[in-house]
């Protein structure tokens, strides 16, 4: 308990920052709404030339006309990168920040087990991550109301779950790659995080790259396929989730016999 | 009842050597010794000590428990000042020293605040304002605050004045009057002869002498002083030649019957004959090479 204190005191600018920042591009998005909505035979048929670019971004599946379309597009390019920025970030530095800032002598010479001080941190990125993703849903419904539209809380809530997860999952591969790392590269962690963004759009683009869904976590977050479908791929969850564990576990394992220089 | 105790103890960092065979006997109530230059391996043995890296092969025992299985038991008996006092610039002084007793889990406020008084630190300030002396006084404290049977101090007194450095050796000899073992790693040789009993030196990696101060210092060698005319040339075994206007010194471990027949045959004003300090010993030992005392 006092590492998840330790750890969420000393990540909670970055936290507050994070969540203002989303939260407020959310609002902006949503009170964007009514204005697209009137706007939006216009923006169709900008879309329909577009060809592949549409696909890319799943605006072939949905209208923007529609609060669910207009959400799953915009509010979910924010979420989906400006979340999994955070999330790698975070867990990218989790580890490697001790080492980098020398602090990692004074951590792991108190009575506490390695395997202690990686678990506080754990459970300190994913509340973090908690934290964001609700204070932002709060937001974004009262964003709604506050435009006069109905909540479609199914869709909403899903969106949002599968953001949740998306970001548990990059979290998780970025925390373990953080006990392999000595100074902190923030680089690979937002690297990471953007390569796997951009692999989603491959697969969206191109037939033959579909797979890569089933390696991007962008594939089961694919917000226009879960305002059509109203549910997630349970196959791209589990295995986005496997991947995640994969990470955590090797960063324990590694972690637990790494030598602390 | 040892303190600390290795045997066999080897760490390499891949191929480079970081300690070889290293056997080091601590008994618990010492003020031990640790001496060395930069990059002979008294950081490596501290550190495997402490937890922070594996050994390549050996054994060590700390408290008598097997470093290798019981590390956070030893870890809360332990006090360990590291040479290089790092810390959470954000947080302020207080919090950190609140935080190392948390992780100890123990309530160390009325220690703490006795040892902030006594190293005159300002818990308030921010670690990242702090100067390089006042977080070693932080490491300082969070150290010695929750009462450890063993205390590890790793180069101690690096960017603390001599007013500190003296207030923190009472600290350090009150308690091991009251039982704490210290074991202190220094390349200051004046630090080591003033307050420890027994010391080891380490060289390249392995353990080149180890016994009391006095005994350490008790070897063959003798530093020479003459004033007059003197020309040790021809002596064997002459060390660290000092020559002045009319004094000349230097160190001798060869046949002291050869020197006084030279002396006899020679004008000098003055002769004296004394047993060399630490320092001396210590460069003794490092060009001699190995010498188990």
């Amino acid at each position: 308990m006092t590492i998840f204190r330790h750890e969420l005191r000393q990540g909670r600018t970055a936290l507050i920052i994070w969540t203002v920042s989303i939260a407020f591009l959310f609002a902006v998005c949503v009170f964007l709404f009514p204005e697209m909505k009137g706007e939006m035979d216009q923006v169709s048929d900008v879309f329909s030339t577009m060809g592949n670019f549409s696909a890319a971004f799943g605006m072939d599946q949905v209208s923007f006309g529609t609060l669910t379309g207009f959400y799953a597009i915009e509010c979910g390019n924010i979420l989906g990168l400006g979340g999994a920025l955070y999330a790698a970030m975070c867990g990218i530095s989790m580890l490697s920040k001790e080492e980098k800032g020398h602090t990692a002598e004074f951590l792991l010479t108190h009575p506490v087990s390695r395997t202690r001080i990686m678990s506080g941190k754990l459970a300190a990125l994913f509340f973090q991550i908690m934290v964001l993703n609700a204070f932002v849903l709060l937001i974004s419904i009262i964003s709604i109301y506050a435009v006069g539209e109905d909540i479609p809380w199914k869709e909403i809530l899903l969106l949002h779950l599968a953001y949740v997860l998306l970001q548990i999952e990059i979290a998780s591969i970025c925390f373990g790659i953080s006990a392999f790392l000595r100074k902190g590269s923030l680089g690979v962690g937002l690297g990471l995080a953007i390569i796997l963004y951009f692999l989603n759009i491959i697969a969206n683009i191109s037939e033959s790259a579909e797979f890569l869904k089933y390696i991007s976590p962008y594939g089961y977050a694919e917000g226009t396929e879960i305002v059509t479908n109203i549910s997630l791929d349970g196959v791209m969850v589990v295995l986005g989730m496997l991947y995640g564990a994969c990470g955590i576990a090797a960063g324990y394992m590694k972690y637990n016999r790494k030598d602390i220089l | 009842m040892n303190a600390i105790r290795t045997e066999g103890l080897t760490k390499y960092y891949g191929r480079s050597r970081g300690i070889v065979d290293l056997d080091l006997e601590v008994c618990e109530g010492e003020f031990f010794g640790f001496i060395g230059p930069n990059g002979a391996g008294k950081s490596t043995t501290i550190r495997i000590l402490m937890g922070l890296i594996q050994k390549t092969h050996g054994s060590a025992w700390v408290l008598e428990k097997d470093i290798s299985k019981e590390k956070e038991q030893i870890l809360s008996e332990i006090g360990y000042l590291p040479s290089e006092a790092v810390f959470y610039p954000d947080m302020r002084g207080r919090d950190l020293i609140r935080l190392s007793a948390e992780l100890h889990r123990k309530d160390c406020r009325k220690v703490s605040a006795d040892l902030c008084e006594r190293l005159q630190l300002d818990p308030s300030r921010r670690i990242g304002e702090l100067s390089f002396g006042n977080r070693k006084k932080l490491a300082v404290i969070c150290a010695l605050q929750h009462d450890p049977r063993l205390c590890i101090l790793d180069e101690p007194t690096g960017g603390l004045d001599p007013l500190m450095q003296r207030e923190f050796f009472e600290i350090l000899k009150e308690r091991n009057k009251k039982g704490m073992t210290v074991f202190l790693s220094s390349h200051i040789l004046s630090e080591v002869q003033r307050f420890c009993g027994r010391a080891a030196i380490i060289r390249e990696g392995r353990i080149i002498a180890s016994g009391s101060v006095e005994e350490l210092a008790r070897t063959n060698a003798k530093r020479i002083s003459v004033r007059g005319n003197f020309d040790p040339s021809g002596l064997p075994d002459v060390r660290d030649l000092q020559k002045a206007d009319d004094s000349t010194s230097f160190l001798y471990s060869d046949d002291i019957n050869l020197l006084l027949d030279r002396l006899s045959r020679q004008r000098i004003m003055d002769l004296s004959i004394s047993e060399p300090d630490l320092e001396e010993i210590f460069l003794h030992y490092y060009t001699e090479g190995e010498e188990q005392v």
